[in-house]
């Protein structure tokens, strides 16, 4: 019997539902629910992590990721205007520093931070300034390329006139091309402060006091000391999501509008 | 287009013309020279039309008046600045000469009288309220006052380029350049664009426009250039040079321009 090949679609697709469905409950049957039950979704045990996990734990990473986003955006910024820049020396600097902090894993720039430079100057930092300089110096690297393509995909014009109309080099870029970049980057931007928010975890291999957790390393505090299993960190997670979510949620908006508006 | 206001004097029209001098002007991309020794005038009050084929360096010299193209040779004067002289404070400079764009140019991120006011609050240091007041009379004076609030994506192409001239005027400019204003317009907004134009001629604005529209050349400008491979072939006054051109590539030009239908194949 022929199919017409609207029909073959329609029974392919409904395979492929198929195997999905069966996998999944291939996944189910075969999981040592008892075992997992104790070890990951055991929440009866949680109490003591409430109400920390909030009130220190979110609170911090919040606090962790928005400086380093602070020090990323105006570094990027910097480096991006740098990397656009007539002046050969400005572009090399620019260019290295991307390409290292690009290249290397965040979590060594934390150690890097956390205790090389404190050896090798003879300073001990606060916690919060270490992130702030290693998340913050790895996101700069980050936002600098995103923000260059905006910069770069602000019509030429748009200098042009700015310049015409008597604005000097800088005044164009603060008044009219960065304003417009920014526009254009936004959703990218915005998916960066999610990475930052998931990397702000990586503080764990530093020294913290109770006061200066984060999500992460509360829920693995929670591993230890709760009888609880690995369950800790699964709210952990969740914590994640509860600040990702929104975000995701907000970068599609902004792609709606900037799509909306484009001509 | 009845909507379009002549203004009063007061800030909004041309308080004094500069005139523009190019002496032996020569410009290369590379190994390419676009503009092979070009010497102009332009008197203050003066309208002068570039007309040309695509390719002609008419666009380029232009755009070298107010060096978003940089010379190689040659002297440019533009009211009391020597554009060519490297100390020249190119922004002091660029005051005085407004630029329209073929593709306008508004800044996307502001309505049209933010538009209009942007350059005048941080260049020229107005107040906001005395910027407002100059742009809305610009506005008036294009026929767009009642769309001042709109975003340049609400307005239509010819509704656009008005505004870049509203623009422009606002700074007080005593030149104004157009490259190939109308180039990027539907052909029924083109009648808008010009007539502003026109007024702005009548007002003794000095203007230097780079056109293919051979009616507004005719009827508005006081001089006619003719540009071909970078030289000056022939100019004069408009009506000689449109209607009864001397140089033969000066004619050939015309008859394509004039008559898109009289297409001589030669291959």
């Amino acid at each position: 019997m022929a199919m017409t090949a609207r029909q073959r679609a329609k029974v392919s697709l409904y395979i492929q539902a198929g195997i999905f469905f069966v996998a999944m409950a291939a996944l189910i049957l075969a999981t040592d629910w008892k075992t997992v039950g104790n070890s990951v979704f055991n929440f009866g045990k949680l109490g003591p992590m409430f109400p920390g996990i909030i009130v220190v734990g979110l609170k911090n990473t919040l606090i962790y990721t928005a400086l380093a986003f602070v020090v990323g955006l105006s570094g990027g910024l910097l480096l991006a205007l740098m990397k656009l820049s007539t002046f050969p020396l400005y572009r090399w600097i620019a260019t290295g520093y991307i390409e290292f902090f690009r290249g290397v894993p965040a979590l060594l720039v934390f150690i890097a931070f956390g205790y090389g430079v404190p050896l090798a100057f003879g300073v001990s930092w606060d916690v919060t300034v270490v992130v702030m300089v290693s998340l913050g110096m790895v996101a700069s690297a980050y936002i600098a390329e995103t923000l260059r393509a905006g910069l770069q995909a602000v019509p030429k014009g748009q200098m042009e006139a700015a310049r015409s109309l008597g604005m000097p080099m800088w005044r164009a870029m603060v008044t009219i091309v960065i304003p417009q970049a920014f526009r254009i980057v936004l959703p990218p931007l915005t998916n960066e402060v999610i990475l930052l928010t998931k990397d702000s975890s990586l503080i764990y291999v530093l020294g913290l006091t109770t006061a200066q957790y984060e999500l992460t390393k509360f829920g693995r505090d929670g591993i230890s000391s709760l009888g609880a299993g690995l369950t800790p960190l699964l709210v952990a997670g969740a914590f994640y999501l509860v600040i990702t979510i929104p975000l995701s949620l907000l970068a599609r908006k902004f792609e709606s509008r900037s799509a909306r508006t484009k001509r | 287009m009845n909507d379009v206001v002549i203004p009063s004097r007061n800030h909004t029209g041309p308080v004094q013309a500069a005139g523009v001098s190019i002496k032996d002007l020569r410009k290369s991309y590379g190994f390419n020279e676009v503009l092979k020794g070009i010497s102009l005038d332009v008197a203050p009050g003066e309208v002068v039309c570039l007309i040309g084929p695509s390719g002609s360096g008419k666009s380029t010299l232009l755009r070298c008046v107010n060096l978003l193209e940089q010379p190689n040779e040659g002297t440019i004067h533009v009211g009391g600045f020597e554009a060519t002289d490297l100390d020249v404070d190119i922004d002091k400079m660029r005051r005085k000469v407004g630029m329209v764009f073929q593709q306008f140019n508004l800044f996307p991120h502001l309505n049209a009288l933010r538009n209009c006011t942007i350059a005048q609050t941080k260049v020229l240091k107005r107040s906001q309220a005395e910027a407002d007041k100059v742009a809305h009379a610009n506005l008036d004076r294009v026929g767009l006052g009642h769309l001042a609030d709109r975003f340049p994506d609400q307005l239509s192409g010819g509704q656009q380029q008005r505004v870049a001239i509203a623009r422009a005027l606002s700074m007080d400019p005593e030149l104004m350049l157009f490259d190939e204003p109308t180039s990027a317009l539907d052909p029924e907004t083109v009648g808008d664009v010009l007539s502003v134009m026109r007024n702005l001629a009548k007002e003794g604005m000095t203007m230097l426009v780079v056109t293919h529209e051979m009616g507004f050349a005719r009827e508005v400008a006081d001089r006619v250039v003719f540009m071909d491979g970078g030289v000056v072939v022939e100019e004069g006054v408009a009506e000689h040079v449109i209607s009864s051109p001397t140089q033969g590539r000066t004619k050939e030009f015309l008859k394509r321009v004039l008559d898109p239908t009289h297409i001589e194949i030669t291959e």
